[in-house]
Protein backbone atom coordinates (compact mmCIF):
# COMPACT_ATOMS: atom_id res chain seq x y z
CA UNK A 1 0.00 0.00 0.00
CA UNK A 2 2.73 2.27 0.02
CA UNK A 3 3.40 3.05 -3.15
CA UNK A 4 2.39 6.03 -5.46
CA UNK A 5 -0.75 6.96 -4.90
CA UNK A 6 -3.34 6.30 -7.88
CA UNK A 7 -5.25 9.45 -7.30
CA UNK A 8 -4.15 12.74 -6.60
CA UNK A 9 -5.99 16.02 -6.14
CA UNK A 10 -5.46 19.13 -4.71
CA UNK A 11 -7.72 22.21 -4.15
CA UNK A 12 -9.97 21.24 -7.16
CA UNK A 13 -12.62 23.34 -7.48
CA UNK A 14 -15.35 23.34 -10.04
CA UNK A 15 -17.89 26.30 -10.88
CA UNK A 16 -21.22 26.22 -12.91
CA UNK A 17 -21.84 29.54 -13.85
CA UNK A 18 -22.17 30.84 -11.21
CA UNK A 19 -22.48 27.33 -8.62
CA UNK A 20 -19.81 26.04 -6.79
CA UNK A 21 -19.90 22.36 -7.52
CA UNK A 22 -16.83 21.33 -5.83
CA UNK A 23 -15.03 23.51 -3.68
CA UNK A 24 -11.30 22.76 -2.88
CA UNK A 25 -11.46 19.30 -2.78
CA UNK A 26 -8.13 17.34 -1.79
CA UNK A 27 -8.25 13.84 -1.42
CA UNK A 28 -5.84 10.61 -2.09
CA UNK A 29 -6.35 7.44 -2.87
CA UNK A 30 -3.70 4.65 -2.61
CA UNK A 31 -3.66 2.01 -4.74
CA UNK A 32 -6.21 -0.91 -4.16
CA UNK A 33 -8.61 0.76 -2.23
CA UNK A 34 -12.22 0.92 -2.48
CA UNK A 35 -13.44 4.15 -2.12
CA UNK A 36 -16.81 5.25 -1.74
CA UNK A 37 -17.91 8.97 -2.09
CA UNK A 38 -21.14 9.18 -0.64
CA UNK A 39 -23.24 12.03 -0.09
CA UNK A 40 -27.02 13.52 -1.08
CA UNK A 41 -27.67 14.54 -5.05
CA UNK A 42 -26.04 17.78 -6.18
CA UNK A 43 -22.94 17.05 -3.49
CA UNK A 44 -20.53 17.17 -6.28
CA UNK A 45 -19.65 13.47 -6.59
CA UNK A 46 -20.47 13.51 -10.70
CA UNK A 47 -18.40 16.56 -10.73
CA UNK A 48 -15.40 15.13 -9.26
CA UNK A 49 -15.47 11.90 -11.51
CA UNK A 50 -16.19 13.75 -14.54
CA UNK A 51 -13.15 15.71 -13.68
CA UNK A 52 -10.83 12.51 -12.64
CA UNK A 53 -12.02 10.94 -16.01
CA UNK A 54 -10.78 13.79 -18.12
CA UNK A 55 -14.70 14.84 -19.67
CA UNK A 56 -14.81 17.76 -16.99
CA UNK A 57 -12.33 20.54 -16.90
CA UNK A 58 -11.72 22.10 -13.18
CA UNK A 59 -11.23 26.05 -12.41
CA UNK A 60 -8.40 25.37 -10.15
CA UNK A 61 -6.31 22.88 -8.56
CA UNK A 62 -4.71 19.63 -9.63
CA UNK A 63 -6.08 16.22 -10.07
CA UNK A 64 -3.28 13.24 -11.04
CA UNK A 65 -4.65 9.99 -11.70
CA UNK A 66 -1.37 7.22 -11.85
CA UNK A 67 0.87 10.23 -11.74
CA UNK A 68 -0.04 11.50 -14.59
CA UNK A 69 -2.16 15.15 -14.86
CA UNK A 70 -5.48 15.29 -15.91
CA UNK A 71 -5.60 18.33 -17.59
CA UNK A 72 -2.21 18.10 -19.59
CA UNK A 73 -1.88 14.36 -20.03
CA UNK A 74 -5.64 12.84 -20.70
CA UNK A 75 -4.19 10.69 -22.96
CA UNK A 76 -2.12 8.48 -20.62
CA UNK A 77 -5.36 9.10 -17.84
CA UNK A 78 -7.97 7.86 -20.07
CA UNK A 79 -6.04 4.60 -21.27
CA UNK A 80 -5.54 3.76 -17.39
CA UNK A 81 -9.04 4.56 -15.76
CA UNK A 82 -12.37 2.30 -16.44
CA UNK A 83 -15.17 4.34 -16.20
CA UNK A 84 -19.06 3.99 -15.94
CA UNK A 85 -21.29 7.30 -16.04
CA UNK A 86 -24.44 8.22 -14.31
CA UNK A 87 -27.25 5.89 -15.94
CA UNK A 88 -24.73 3.81 -17.28
CA UNK A 89 -25.07 5.01 -21.44
CA UNK A 90 -24.72 2.45 -23.93
CA UNK A 91 -25.09 1.42 -27.79
CA UNK A 92 -28.37 0.07 -27.25
CA UNK A 93 -28.42 -0.68 -31.18
CA UNK A 94 -25.38 -2.99 -30.96
CA UNK A 95 -25.02 -6.86 -29.42
CA UNK A 96 -23.13 -7.24 -26.00
CA UNK A 97 -20.11 -9.41 -27.26
CA UNK A 98 -19.84 -6.81 -30.19
CA UNK A 99 -20.16 -3.64 -28.44
CA UNK A 100 -17.40 -4.72 -25.41
CA UNK A 101 -15.24 -5.74 -28.50
CA UNK A 102 -15.60 -2.21 -29.94
CA UNK A 103 -14.97 -0.61 -27.30
CA UNK A 104 -11.85 -2.63 -26.15
CA UNK A 105 -10.92 -1.88 -29.55
CA UNK A 106 -11.32 1.74 -29.31
CA UNK A 107 -9.55 1.48 -26.15
CA UNK A 108 -6.69 0.56 -27.45
CA UNK A 109 -6.55 -3.39 -27.52
CA UNK A 110 -5.21 -5.27 -30.50
CA UNK A 111 -7.50 -7.10 -32.80
CA UNK A 112 -6.37 -10.96 -30.74
CA UNK A 113 -6.59 -9.50 -27.17
CA UNK A 114 -9.29 -7.28 -27.47
CA UNK A 115 -10.91 -11.16 -27.99
CA UNK A 116 -9.59 -12.72 -25.41
CA UNK A 117 -10.47 -9.98 -22.72
CA UNK A 118 -13.89 -9.54 -23.79
CA UNK A 119 -14.30 -13.56 -23.25
CA UNK A 120 -12.82 -12.92 -20.01
CA UNK A 121 -15.35 -9.97 -19.04
CA UNK A 122 -18.79 -12.32 -20.48
CA UNK A 123 -17.26 -14.76 -18.19
CA UNK A 124 -16.60 -12.39 -15.09
CA UNK A 125 -19.71 -10.42 -15.72
CA UNK A 126 -22.33 -13.42 -15.86
CA UNK A 127 -23.15 -11.67 -19.13
CA UNK A 128 -22.43 -15.84 -21.35
CA UNK A 129 -26.11 -16.01 -22.23
CA UNK A 130 -27.07 -12.93 -23.33
CA UNK A 131 -23.29 -12.29 -25.07
CA UNK A 132 -25.00 -11.69 -28.50
CA UNK A 133 -28.05 -10.43 -27.80
CA UNK A 134 -29.51 -6.88 -28.49
CA UNK A 135 -28.30 -4.70 -25.10
CA UNK A 136 -31.40 -2.63 -25.32
CA UNK A 137 -33.71 -5.54 -25.50
CA UNK A 138 -31.53 -6.75 -22.05
CA UNK A 139 -32.65 -5.96 -18.78
CA UNK A 140 -31.28 -3.01 -16.83
CA UNK A 141 -29.41 -5.58 -14.41
CA UNK A 142 -27.91 -7.06 -17.42
CA UNK A 143 -27.25 -3.61 -18.84
CA UNK A 144 -25.53 -2.62 -15.89
CA UNK A 145 -23.06 -5.65 -15.79
CA UNK A 146 -22.24 -4.41 -19.80
CA UNK A 147 -21.40 -1.47 -18.59
CA UNK A 148 -19.71 -2.54 -16.12
CA UNK A 149 -17.27 -5.15 -18.40
CA UNK A 150 -16.85 -1.79 -20.66
CA UNK A 151 -15.68 -0.11 -17.43
CA UNK A 152 -13.06 -3.25 -16.99
CA UNK A 153 -12.44 -4.69 -20.50
CA UNK A 154 -8.87 -3.14 -20.90
CA UNK A 155 -7.30 -4.07 -17.57
CA UNK A 156 -7.79 -0.66 -15.98
CA UNK A 157 -5.53 0.32 -12.76
CA UNK A 158 -8.58 2.69 -11.58
CA UNK A 159 -12.25 2.23 -11.95
CA UNK A 160 -14.20 5.08 -11.80
CA UNK A 161 -18.21 4.20 -11.36
CA UNK A 162 -20.72 6.63 -10.76
CA UNK A 163 -23.97 5.50 -9.12
CA UNK A 164 -23.69 1.71 -9.90
CA UNK A 165 -26.39 0.39 -8.57
CA UNK A 166 -29.37 2.66 -9.01
CA UNK A 167 -32.38 1.91 -10.33
CA UNK A 168 -31.86 -1.71 -9.96
CA UNK A 169 -34.09 -4.17 -8.07
CA UNK A 170 -32.36 -5.64 -4.77
CA UNK A 171 -31.45 -8.95 -6.10
CA UNK A 172 -29.53 -7.23 -8.98
CA UNK A 173 -28.10 -4.69 -6.26
CA UNK A 174 -26.79 -7.56 -4.58
CA UNK A 175 -25.32 -9.01 -7.94
CA UNK A 176 -23.60 -5.91 -8.72
CA UNK A 177 -22.20 -5.39 -5.53
CA UNK A 178 -20.59 -8.57 -5.89
CA UNK A 179 -19.37 -8.03 -8.30
CA UNK A 180 -17.27 -5.10 -7.57
CA UNK A 181 -16.32 -6.93 -4.52
CA UNK A 182 -14.61 -9.20 -6.76
CA UNK A 183 -12.81 -6.44 -7.98
CA UNK A 184 -11.36 -5.45 -4.70
CA UNK A 185 -7.86 -6.16 -4.44
CA UNK A 186 -7.56 -6.73 -8.40
CA UNK A 187 -8.15 -2.66 -8.92
CA UNK A 188 -8.85 0.63 -7.35
CA UNK A 189 -12.58 1.37 -6.94
CA UNK A 190 -13.58 4.53 -6.87
CA UNK A 191 -17.43 4.57 -6.65
CA UNK A 192 -20.15 6.93 -6.16
CA UNK A 193 -23.65 6.50 -4.33
CA UNK A 194 -26.09 8.29 -1.96
CA UNK A 195 -26.73 4.83 0.04
CA UNK A 196 -25.10 3.97 2.67
CA UNK A 197 -25.18 0.32 3.18
CA UNK A 198 -23.11 0.44 -0.44
CA UNK A 199 -20.16 1.82 0.87
CA UNK A 200 -20.40 -0.14 3.89
CA UNK A 201 -20.39 -3.11 2.17
CA UNK A 202 -18.16 -2.65 -0.75
CA UNK A 203 -15.53 -0.01 0.44
CA UNK A 204 -12.86 -0.02 2.48
CA UNK A 205 -12.90 4.03 2.88
CA UNK A 206 -15.48 7.23 2.34
CA UNK A 207 -15.28 10.41 1.70
CA UNK A 208 -18.49 12.26 2.69
CA UNK A 209 -19.26 15.34 0.53
CA UNK A 210 -21.76 17.24 0.48
CA UNK A 211 -22.48 20.92 -0.89
CA UNK A 212 -18.93 20.50 -2.99
CA UNK A 213 -16.73 20.11 0.52
CA UNK A 214 -15.42 16.97 2.15
CA UNK A 215 -16.55 16.57 5.34
CA UNK A 216 -15.23 13.21 6.70
CA UNK A 217 -13.17 10.98 4.86
CA UNK A 218 -12.00 7.39 7.17
CA UNK A 219 -12.86 3.67 7.00
CA UNK A 220 -16.50 3.42 7.83
CA UNK A 221 -15.10 1.90 11.21
CA UNK A 222 -13.01 4.53 12.05
CA UNK A 223 -16.15 7.03 11.09
CA UNK A 224 -18.34 4.96 13.73
CA UNK A 225 -15.78 5.85 16.37
CA UNK A 226 -15.30 9.61 15.52
CA UNK A 227 -18.77 10.16 15.49
CA UNK A 228 -20.12 7.47 18.40
CA UNK A 229 -16.29 7.66 19.72
CA UNK A 230 -16.56 4.53 21.32
CA UNK A 231 -18.40 6.47 24.30
CA UNK A 232 -21.65 4.87 24.82
CA UNK A 233 -21.40 1.59 26.28
CA UNK A 234 -24.87 -0.67 26.43
CA UNK A 235 -25.24 -3.01 29.27
CA UNK A 236 -27.59 -5.61 30.55
CA UNK A 237 -26.56 -7.05 34.25
CA UNK A 238 -28.42 -8.77 36.13
CA UNK A 239 -28.00 -6.72 39.75
CA UNK A 240 -29.70 -5.06 42.53
CA UNK A 241 -30.08 -1.61 40.81
CA UNK A 242 -29.39 0.81 44.14
CA UNK A 243 -25.20 -1.61 43.82
CA UNK A 244 -24.90 -0.63 39.71
CA UNK A 245 -25.71 3.20 40.72
CA UNK A 246 -23.25 3.17 43.52
CA UNK A 247 -21.00 1.57 41.20
CA UNK A 248 -21.25 3.68 38.25
CA UNK A 249 -20.71 6.95 40.37
CA UNK A 250 -17.91 6.06 42.25
CA UNK A 251 -16.03 5.20 38.63
CA UNK A 252 -14.55 8.35 37.84
CA UNK A 253 -13.96 7.19 34.41
CA UNK A 254 -18.27 7.82 33.59
CA UNK A 255 -19.37 10.57 32.45
CA UNK A 256 -23.20 9.94 32.86
CA UNK A 257 -24.81 7.10 32.73
CA UNK A 258 -28.97 5.93 32.77
CA UNK A 259 -29.84 2.49 34.37
CA UNK A 260 -33.31 1.01 33.29
CA UNK A 261 -34.84 -2.17 34.89
CA UNK A 262 -36.18 -4.42 31.82
CA UNK A 263 -37.49 -7.86 31.76
CA UNK A 264 -36.71 -11.41 33.49
CA UNK A 265 -34.94 -8.36 36.32
CA UNK A 266 -31.80 -7.60 34.24
CA UNK A 267 -31.10 -4.02 33.84
CA UNK A 268 -30.45 -2.22 30.99
CA UNK A 269 -26.88 0.19 31.43
CA UNK A 270 -26.30 3.17 29.08
CA UNK A 271 -22.82 4.49 30.18
CA UNK A 272 -21.40 7.54 28.67
CA UNK A 273 -17.34 7.51 29.57
CA UNK A 274 -15.04 10.26 29.80
CA UNK A 275 -12.30 10.86 27.28
CA UNK A 276 -13.74 8.13 24.98
CA UNK A 277 -12.34 5.53 28.18
CA UNK A 278 -13.17 2.34 27.25
CA UNK A 279 -15.07 0.96 30.11
CA UNK A 280 -15.98 -2.84 28.89
CA UNK A 281 -13.42 -4.86 30.88
CA UNK A 282 -13.94 -2.66 33.80
CA UNK A 283 -17.93 -3.71 33.95
CA UNK A 284 -17.18 -6.97 33.16
CA UNK A 285 -14.70 -7.75 35.75
CA UNK A 286 -16.73 -5.91 38.59
CA UNK A 287 -19.77 -8.16 37.50
CA UNK A 288 -17.56 -11.34 38.06
CA UNK A 289 -16.30 -9.97 41.29
CA UNK A 290 -20.04 -9.19 42.39
CA UNK A 291 -21.40 -12.25 41.25
CA UNK A 292 -23.97 -10.15 39.03
CA UNK A 293 -25.24 -12.11 35.71
CA UNK A 294 -24.05 -9.99 32.53
CA UNK A 295 -26.01 -10.80 29.23
CA UNK A 296 -24.96 -7.91 27.02
CA UNK A 297 -21.96 -5.62 27.22
CA UNK A 298 -21.36 -3.76 24.06
CA UNK A 299 -20.50 -0.36 22.30
CA UNK A 300 -23.37 1.31 20.97
CA UNK A 301 -22.61 1.22 17.28
CA UNK A 302 -23.87 4.41 14.59
CA UNK A 303 -25.24 3.13 11.19
CA UNK A 304 -23.86 4.66 8.48
CA UNK A 305 -27.11 6.49 8.13
CA UNK A 306 -26.83 8.10 11.58
CA UNK A 307 -22.98 9.56 10.87
CA UNK A 308 -24.16 11.03 7.58
CA UNK A 309 -26.87 12.63 9.28
CA UNK A 310 -24.70 14.34 12.26
CA UNK A 311 -22.07 15.32 9.82
CA UNK A 312 -24.32 17.41 7.51
CA UNK A 313 -25.71 18.36 10.60
CA UNK A 314 -23.06 19.85 12.21
CA UNK A 315 -22.07 21.88 8.69
CA UNK A 316 -25.14 23.01 8.70
CA UNK A 317 -25.79 24.39 12.50
CA UNK A 318 -21.89 25.79 11.85
CA UNK A 319 -23.06 28.08 9.26
CA UNK B 1 -5.09 6.48 -36.40
CA UNK B 2 -6.45 2.98 -35.68
CA UNK B 3 -8.77 4.07 -33.05
CA UNK B 4 -10.02 6.45 -35.41
CA UNK B 5 -11.07 3.54 -38.39
CA UNK B 6 -12.16 1.91 -35.38
CA UNK B 7 -14.89 4.74 -34.42
CA UNK B 8 -15.70 5.14 -38.46
CA UNK B 9 -16.35 1.54 -38.67
CA UNK B 10 -18.78 1.75 -35.85
CA UNK B 11 -20.32 5.03 -37.34
CA UNK B 12 -20.40 4.03 -40.74
CA UNK B 13 -22.22 0.74 -39.42
CA UNK B 14 -24.54 2.46 -37.20
CA UNK B 15 -26.65 3.29 -40.08
CA UNK B 16 -27.20 -0.17 -41.35
CA UNK B 17 -28.42 -1.09 -38.14
CA UNK B 18 -31.13 1.41 -37.56
CA UNK B 19 -33.41 1.84 -40.10
CA UNK B 20 -32.19 5.47 -40.94
CA UNK B 21 -29.58 4.09 -43.22
CA UNK B 22 -32.39 1.84 -45.56
CA UNK B 23 -34.73 4.68 -45.34
CA UNK B 24 -32.62 7.19 -46.96
CA UNK B 25 -31.33 5.00 -49.52
CA UNK B 26 -34.75 3.87 -50.58
CA UNK B 27 -35.46 7.59 -50.65
CA UNK B 28 -32.49 8.50 -52.57
CA UNK B 29 -32.88 5.30 -55.04
CA UNK B 30 -36.08 6.59 -55.67
CA UNK B 31 -35.49 9.80 -56.46
CA UNK B 32 -32.57 8.98 -58.29
CA UNK B 33 -34.91 6.65 -60.56
CA UNK B 34 -37.71 9.19 -61.14
CA UNK B 35 -34.98 11.88 -62.29
CA UNK B 36 -33.72 8.79 -65.03
CA UNK B 37 -37.40 8.17 -66.55
CA UNK B 38 -38.02 11.77 -67.01
CA UNK B 39 -34.30 12.53 -68.59
CA UNK B 40 -35.25 9.36 -71.03
CA UNK B 41 -38.87 10.11 -71.65
CA UNK B 42 -37.50 14.17 -72.43
CA UNK B 43 -35.11 12.14 -74.75
CA UNK B 44 -37.64 10.55 -76.84
CA UNK B 45 -39.34 13.84 -77.91
CA UNK B 46 -36.36 15.77 -78.99
CA UNK B 47 -32.93 15.45 -78.90
CA UNK B 48 -30.49 16.63 -76.67
CA UNK B 49 -26.86 18.14 -77.40
CA UNK B 50 -25.94 17.63 -73.41
CA UNK B 51 -24.73 14.79 -71.96
CA UNK B 52 -27.27 12.46 -69.80
CA UNK B 53 -25.03 13.32 -66.52
CA UNK B 54 -24.82 16.77 -67.09
CA UNK B 55 -28.75 16.44 -67.56
CA UNK B 56 -29.25 15.00 -64.52
CA UNK B 57 -27.50 17.44 -62.37
CA UNK B 58 -29.83 19.96 -64.36
CA UNK B 59 -32.42 17.96 -62.72
CA UNK B 60 -34.06 19.41 -59.03
CA UNK B 61 -34.30 15.74 -57.81
CA UNK B 62 -30.49 15.74 -57.49
CA UNK B 63 -30.47 18.90 -55.66
CA UNK B 64 -33.52 17.96 -53.58
CA UNK B 65 -31.54 14.96 -52.56
CA UNK B 66 -28.66 16.96 -51.70
CA UNK B 67 -30.42 19.53 -49.77
CA UNK B 68 -32.80 17.01 -47.79
CA UNK B 69 -31.15 14.33 -47.50
CA UNK B 70 -27.92 15.25 -46.38
CA UNK B 71 -29.52 17.07 -42.89
CA UNK B 72 -31.02 13.34 -42.38
CA UNK B 73 -27.46 11.66 -42.47
CA UNK B 74 -25.92 14.02 -40.63
CA UNK B 75 -28.62 14.90 -37.94
CA UNK B 76 -27.66 11.86 -35.62
CA UNK B 77 -24.30 11.78 -35.37
CA UNK B 78 -23.54 14.12 -32.09
CA UNK B 79 -26.74 14.50 -31.26
CA UNK B 80 -27.74 10.91 -30.67
CA UNK B 81 -24.83 10.37 -28.92
CA UNK B 82 -25.32 13.36 -26.67
CA UNK B 83 -28.95 12.42 -26.14
CA UNK B 84 -28.40 9.05 -24.79
CA UNK B 85 -25.15 10.23 -23.22
CA UNK B 86 -22.86 8.04 -24.92
CA UNK B 87 -20.82 11.17 -25.79
CA UNK B 88 -19.70 10.62 -22.07
CA UNK B 89 -18.33 6.94 -22.43
CA UNK B 90 -17.15 7.86 -26.16
CA UNK B 91 -14.86 11.04 -24.71
CA UNK B 92 -13.50 9.02 -21.94
CA UNK B 93 -12.01 6.48 -23.89
CA UNK B 94 -8.22 7.24 -24.44
CA UNK B 95 -8.65 9.19 -28.43
CA UNK B 96 -8.86 12.77 -28.72
CA UNK B 97 -11.54 14.90 -30.10
CA UNK B 98 -9.91 15.32 -33.10
CA UNK B 99 -10.32 12.18 -33.78
CA UNK B 100 -13.62 11.75 -32.99
CA UNK B 101 -14.53 14.40 -35.18
CA UNK B 102 -12.37 13.29 -37.87
CA UNK B 103 -14.07 9.14 -37.43
CA UNK B 104 -17.73 11.34 -37.28
CA UNK B 105 -17.43 13.16 -40.25
CA UNK B 106 -15.60 10.31 -42.83
CA UNK B 107 -18.41 7.80 -41.34
CA UNK B 108 -21.29 9.79 -42.54
CA UNK B 109 -19.29 10.66 -45.87
CA UNK B 110 -18.33 7.01 -46.60
CA UNK B 111 -22.38 6.68 -46.17
CA UNK B 112 -23.11 9.18 -48.44
CA UNK B 113 -20.26 7.62 -51.06
CA UNK B 114 -22.20 4.50 -50.65
CA UNK B 115 -25.32 6.00 -51.37
CA UNK B 116 -24.76 7.70 -54.61
CA UNK B 117 -23.75 4.33 -56.16
CA UNK B 118 -27.07 3.58 -57.49
CA UNK B 119 -26.59 6.67 -59.57
CA UNK B 120 -23.37 5.32 -61.44
CA UNK B 121 -25.30 2.23 -61.82
CA UNK B 122 -28.18 4.09 -63.92
CA UNK B 123 -25.42 5.91 -65.67
CA UNK B 124 -23.62 2.87 -66.69
CA UNK B 125 -27.60 1.35 -67.86
CA UNK B 126 -28.17 4.18 -69.75
CA UNK B 127 -24.67 4.37 -71.62
CA UNK B 128 -25.66 0.49 -71.97
CA UNK B 129 -29.03 0.90 -74.46
CA UNK B 130 -26.95 4.27 -76.12
CA UNK B 131 -26.48 3.77 -79.79
CA UNK B 132 -22.89 2.12 -80.45
CA UNK B 133 -21.56 4.62 -82.06
CA UNK B 134 -21.74 6.91 -79.33
CA UNK B 135 -18.38 6.25 -77.58
CA UNK B 136 -19.25 6.25 -73.62
CA UNK B 137 -17.34 8.85 -71.84
CA UNK B 138 -16.24 6.68 -68.18
CA UNK B 139 -13.94 10.51 -67.37
CA UNK B 140 -17.06 12.30 -67.36
CA UNK B 141 -18.96 10.42 -64.95
CA UNK B 142 -16.00 9.74 -62.90
CA UNK B 143 -15.58 13.40 -62.35
CA UNK B 144 -19.31 13.93 -61.70
CA UNK B 145 -19.13 11.24 -58.89
CA UNK B 146 -16.18 13.26 -57.44
CA UNK B 147 -17.92 16.22 -57.73
CA UNK B 148 -21.15 14.72 -56.03
CA UNK B 149 -18.20 13.66 -53.31
CA UNK B 150 -16.49 17.27 -53.31
CA UNK B 151 -20.12 19.37 -52.39
CA UNK B 152 -20.74 16.13 -50.11
CA UNK B 153 -17.62 17.32 -47.91
CA UNK B 154 -19.16 20.50 -47.69
CA UNK B 155 -22.52 19.73 -46.97
CA UNK B 156 -21.96 17.05 -44.35
CA UNK B 157 -19.34 19.29 -42.83
CA UNK B 158 -21.97 21.82 -42.81
CA UNK B 159 -24.50 18.96 -40.67
CA UNK B 160 -21.54 17.66 -38.29
CA UNK B 161 -21.62 21.48 -37.30
CA UNK B 162 -25.49 21.64 -36.78
CA UNK B 163 -25.72 18.22 -34.87
CA UNK B 164 -23.13 19.44 -32.46
CA UNK B 165 -25.23 21.95 -31.76
CA UNK B 166 -27.86 20.24 -30.77
CA UNK B 167 -29.21 17.67 -28.15
CA UNK B 168 -32.15 16.67 -29.61
CA UNK B 169 -32.13 14.90 -33.61
CA UNK B 170 -34.56 16.70 -34.98
CA UNK B 171 -33.77 19.80 -34.23
CA UNK B 172 -30.23 19.23 -35.65
CA UNK B 173 -31.67 17.91 -38.86
CA UNK B 174 -33.54 21.28 -39.15
CA UNK B 175 -30.65 23.54 -38.26
CA UNK B 176 -28.88 21.02 -41.04
CA UNK B 177 -31.71 22.14 -43.36
CA UNK B 178 -31.42 26.01 -42.69
CA UNK B 179 -27.47 25.47 -43.56
CA UNK B 180 -27.77 23.49 -46.82
CA UNK B 181 -30.11 25.90 -48.02
CA UNK B 182 -28.19 28.60 -46.77
CA UNK B 183 -25.83 27.26 -49.03
CA UNK B 184 -27.50 26.24 -52.00
CA UNK B 185 -28.92 29.76 -52.11
CA UNK B 186 -25.77 31.57 -51.53
CA UNK B 187 -25.19 30.97 -55.48
CA UNK B 188 -28.35 32.46 -56.24
CA UNK B 189 -27.38 35.72 -54.75
CA UNK B 190 -25.11 36.48 -57.60
CA UNK B 191 -28.20 36.79 -59.90
CA UNK B 192 -29.94 38.98 -57.74
CA UNK B 193 -30.71 42.56 -58.46
CA UNK B 194 -28.42 44.37 -56.10
CA UNK B 195 -25.57 42.44 -56.96
CA UNK B 196 -25.95 42.13 -60.58
CA UNK B 197 -22.37 43.28 -61.67
CA UNK B 198 -19.18 44.33 -60.00
CA UNK B 199 -16.85 42.43 -57.01
CA UNK B 200 -19.87 41.17 -55.25
CA UNK B 201 -21.46 39.55 -57.66
CA UNK B 202 -18.08 38.22 -58.80
CA UNK B 203 -17.93 36.59 -55.48
CA UNK B 204 -21.20 35.18 -54.88
CA UNK B 205 -21.05 33.63 -58.56
CA UNK B 206 -17.52 31.19 -56.99
CA UNK B 207 -19.91 30.45 -54.33
CA UNK B 208 -22.84 29.01 -57.51
CA UNK B 209 -22.92 24.99 -56.61
CA UNK B 210 -25.38 24.72 -59.52
CA UNK B 211 -22.28 25.85 -61.98
CA UNK B 212 -19.49 23.93 -60.28
CA UNK B 213 -21.59 21.13 -60.86
CA UNK B 214 -22.24 21.36 -64.12
CA UNK B 215 -18.71 21.75 -64.52
CA UNK B 216 -18.08 18.47 -63.08
CA UNK B 217 -20.54 16.60 -65.35
CA UNK B 218 -18.84 18.28 -68.34
CA UNK B 219 -15.66 16.54 -67.00
CA UNK B 220 -13.82 19.95 -65.85
CA UNK B 221 -12.61 19.84 -62.66
CA UNK B 222 -11.35 23.55 -61.44
CA UNK B 223 -9.82 24.33 -58.32
CA UNK B 224 -11.48 27.02 -57.12
CA UNK B 225 -14.72 25.49 -56.20
CA UNK B 226 -12.83 22.54 -55.28
CA UNK B 227 -10.46 25.05 -52.97
CA UNK B 228 -14.46 26.57 -51.79
CA UNK B 229 -15.68 23.66 -50.85
CA UNK B 230 -12.69 22.40 -48.69
CA UNK B 231 -12.26 25.23 -46.85
CA UNK B 232 -15.88 26.28 -46.13
CA UNK B 233 -15.83 22.70 -44.50
CA UNK B 234 -12.73 22.56 -42.85
CA UNK B 235 -14.13 25.87 -41.18
CA UNK B 236 -17.59 23.50 -40.10
CA UNK B 237 -15.27 21.28 -39.46
CA UNK B 238 -12.89 23.56 -36.91
CA UNK B 239 -16.45 25.04 -35.50
CA UNK B 240 -17.55 21.51 -34.66
CA UNK B 241 -14.39 20.12 -33.03
CA UNK B 242 -14.10 23.94 -30.73
CA UNK B 243 -17.90 22.79 -29.80
CA UNK B 244 -16.64 19.79 -29.16
CA UNK B 245 -13.68 20.58 -26.66
CA UNK B 246 -16.15 23.21 -25.23
CA UNK B 247 -18.33 20.71 -23.54
CA UNK B 248 -15.22 20.59 -20.74
CA UNK B 249 -15.65 23.71 -19.53
CA UNK B 250 -19.52 24.29 -19.02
Amino acid sequence: MDEKPIIETANLTKRFSGRVAIDNISFTVAQGEVVGLLGPNGAGKTTTMRILSCYLMANSGTAKVAGFDVFSQPYEVKRRIGYMPENNPLHKDMRVREYLKFRARLKGLGWRESRKRVDVMVEQCGLSEVSNRIIGHLSKGYQQRVGLADALVHNPELIILDEPTIGLDPNQIRSVRHLIKTLAGKHTILLSTHNLTEVEMTCNRILILAEGKILAADTPDNLQKKISGERQIIAEIMAPISHLREFFESNNLVEDFDVVPIDGGYIRCLITSKDSADLRQAIYEKSVASGWKLRELTRKRYTLEDIFFKITRNEKEEE
Amino acid sequence: MRTCLILLRRELGSYFVSWTGYVVISVVLFLIGLGFVGLIEALNVEPITNSIVELFFESYNFWLILVLVVPLITMRIFAREKSSGTIETLITTPITDVQIVAAKFLGALAFYAIMWLPLLLCMLIVQYYMPADIETDYGKILSAYLGIILIGILFIAAGCFASVLSKNQISAAIIGLAFAIFLFTLGYLSYSAPFQNGIISEVFAYMNLIEHIKDFARGVIDTRPVVFYISTAALFLNLTLRTVQNHQWR
